[in-house]
């Protein structure tokens, strides 16, 4: 009898590990209204509430994605969906190489766009993002704090992040890790960004963009860490992957 | 006895969830391999293999694939537009009438509004209208805001909305061959569109 009490108890707590884990994984980021760098006309924008993954998308997470979605592996992907460096660093369709808890990358916005899709979810919107990542560890807008932008600062010097496990850097104010420290990450509406001076001549100019870097001052450090978030993103195209690139997913709240 | 009466329940429980992932996984490999049989001959970089559903100005549901065969000239603009998006509308004219008499039939020139919440088919026939624009070669789709940012990540086009009534977007028209394989694209407004009218005429051969 007591075998079966503890056989019990052992599954018990295993389904609700499991029950639980389904939104474990994910963090509640309250919303607000928040001013981007490079936004609206220069107006603040109103972020909903929403959920986001508390760690990027893993290599084991992504194993397991494309044994399920076998389109998705590195030999059968079609090249409208990503080009030749997606997934480069497998040895086969099924080996990563490197940690299985370190960051995913090399992944095309279309297989994140997919892979969160699989899970229920989707990317994060560009002003979700930004706006969970304004948080330290201690308040939900830290970019006034200058511990916070060194410590980005510092990071975009690190060479090799993408090496490191998940949850590696620091928990913030929402209860996710890692939004800067470890990868750059996709979002849903990356494609939002507008640069003049690059390749694509053709765009219009977003003078607010360049102004914002331009300027020299205490509270242009900020800018400048999300300066290079947002070049980043204009520089890239859905079908590009890149080792420094990995993504999360998100999802609307549940009421 | 009662314990393990439990212990089945708590068991069955279990293999529940367990199915109800397994069940959605072989429903979307299933759905993934009959795709991938009708769309066998569809080329890796065609945008054919896009699922997405547009609405045509006539109100028409289509996927992209039914435009195959088809030469397609694309661009992406909004109604209410009013600084480049008459320039490209002017583009395309441009280009269409270089078009030899015996290829016109080939070439479809599809217009996407990135503005599907304001772009109703309603909008699009007026639009079309206005411009002249009625005959079948002229295309206007609307889909959702999803599909649309897709498409345009497709095209490599990037835009954004700045204002409830405008919008910031890449000029671009692009070219696809028969089979939805992109082959030129054309930046910028009122540029010499030479290369883009021969690049039409050799696709339709």
């Amino acid at each position: 009898m007591k075998f079966f009490n503890t056989a019990l108890f052992f599954l018990c707590s295993l389904l609700f590990s499991e029950l639980v884990a389904q939104n474990n994984g994910m963090a509640t980021v309250k919303g607000g209204v928040y001013l981007p760098l490079y936004g609206a006309a220069d107006k603040t924008v109103k972020v909903d509430p929403f959920m986001m993954d508390v760690y990027p998308v893993t290599n084991a997470d992504f194993l397991r994605f494309v044994k399920e979605n076998p389109q998705w592996k590195k030999s059968n992907i079609k090249r409208l969906f990503a080009d030749e460096s997606y997934l480069t660093k497998w040895t086969t369709d099924e080996n990563f190489s490197g940690l299985p808890n370190a960051p995913a990358t090399n992944v095309s916005w279309f297989a994140a766009k997919k892979y969160c899709e699989c899970q229920g979810k989707r990317l994060p919107k560009m002003d979700e993002w930004e706006f969970a990542a304004m948080a330290n560890e201690n308040v939900p807008d830290a970019r006034k704090v200058e511990s916070y932008n060194q410590y980005i600062l510092n990071w975009y010097e690190t060479p090799k992040t993408f090496n490191k496990t998940v949850g590696s850097t620091f928990k913030n104010y929402w209860g996710i890790y890692d939004l800067h420290g470890l990868v750059w990450e996709w979002t849903q509406d990356f494609n939002t960004v507008l640069i003049s001076g690059e390749s694509r001549k053709d765009v219009d100019k977003d003078s607010n963009l360049f102004c914002g870097s331009a300027a020299i001052g205490a509270s242009d450090l900020m800018n400048y860490a999300a300066f290079m978030r947002y070049a980043f993103r204009g520089s890239m195209k859905a079908r590009y992957s890149s080792q420094n690139l990995g993504f999360r997913c998100a999802k609307n709240l549940e009421n | 006895m009662k314990n393990f009466k439990y212990l089945l329940i708590v068991l069955s429980l279990f293999a529940i969830s367990c199915n109800d992932t397994s069940k959605k996984d072989t429903e979307i490999t299933a759905e993934n391999t009959s795709e991938n049989s009708t769309d066998s001959k569809i080329s890796d970089m065609s945008i054919y293999n896009l699922p997405s559903h547009w609405t045509t100005q006539d109100g028409n549901e289509i996927e992209l694939k039914q435009l195959q065969g088809k030469v397609l000239v694309m661009v992406m603009i909004y109604t209410s537009c009013q600084a480049a998006c008459p320039r490209l509308v002017a583009d395309m004219r441009n280009i269409e009438k270089q078009i030899p008499d015996d290829e016109k039939s080939d070439v479809e020139y599809v217009f996407v509004s990135i503005d599907p919440k304001t772009d109703t088919p309603e909008r699009l026939t007026a639009f079309a209208k206005e411009n002249k624009m009625e005959d079948n070669k002229w295309l206007f789709l609307r889909g959702s805001e999803e599909d649309t940012r897709e498409f345009a990540a497709v095209l490599a086009v990037n835009y954004k909305q700045i204002s409830p009534m405008d919008f910031s977007h890449s000029n671009i028209i692009s070219v696809f061959n028969k089979a939805g394989e992109l082959a030129h694209q054309q930046e910028g407004l009122g540029v010499d569109n030479k290369e883009t009218v021969q690049a039409i005429i050799d696709l339709t051969k």
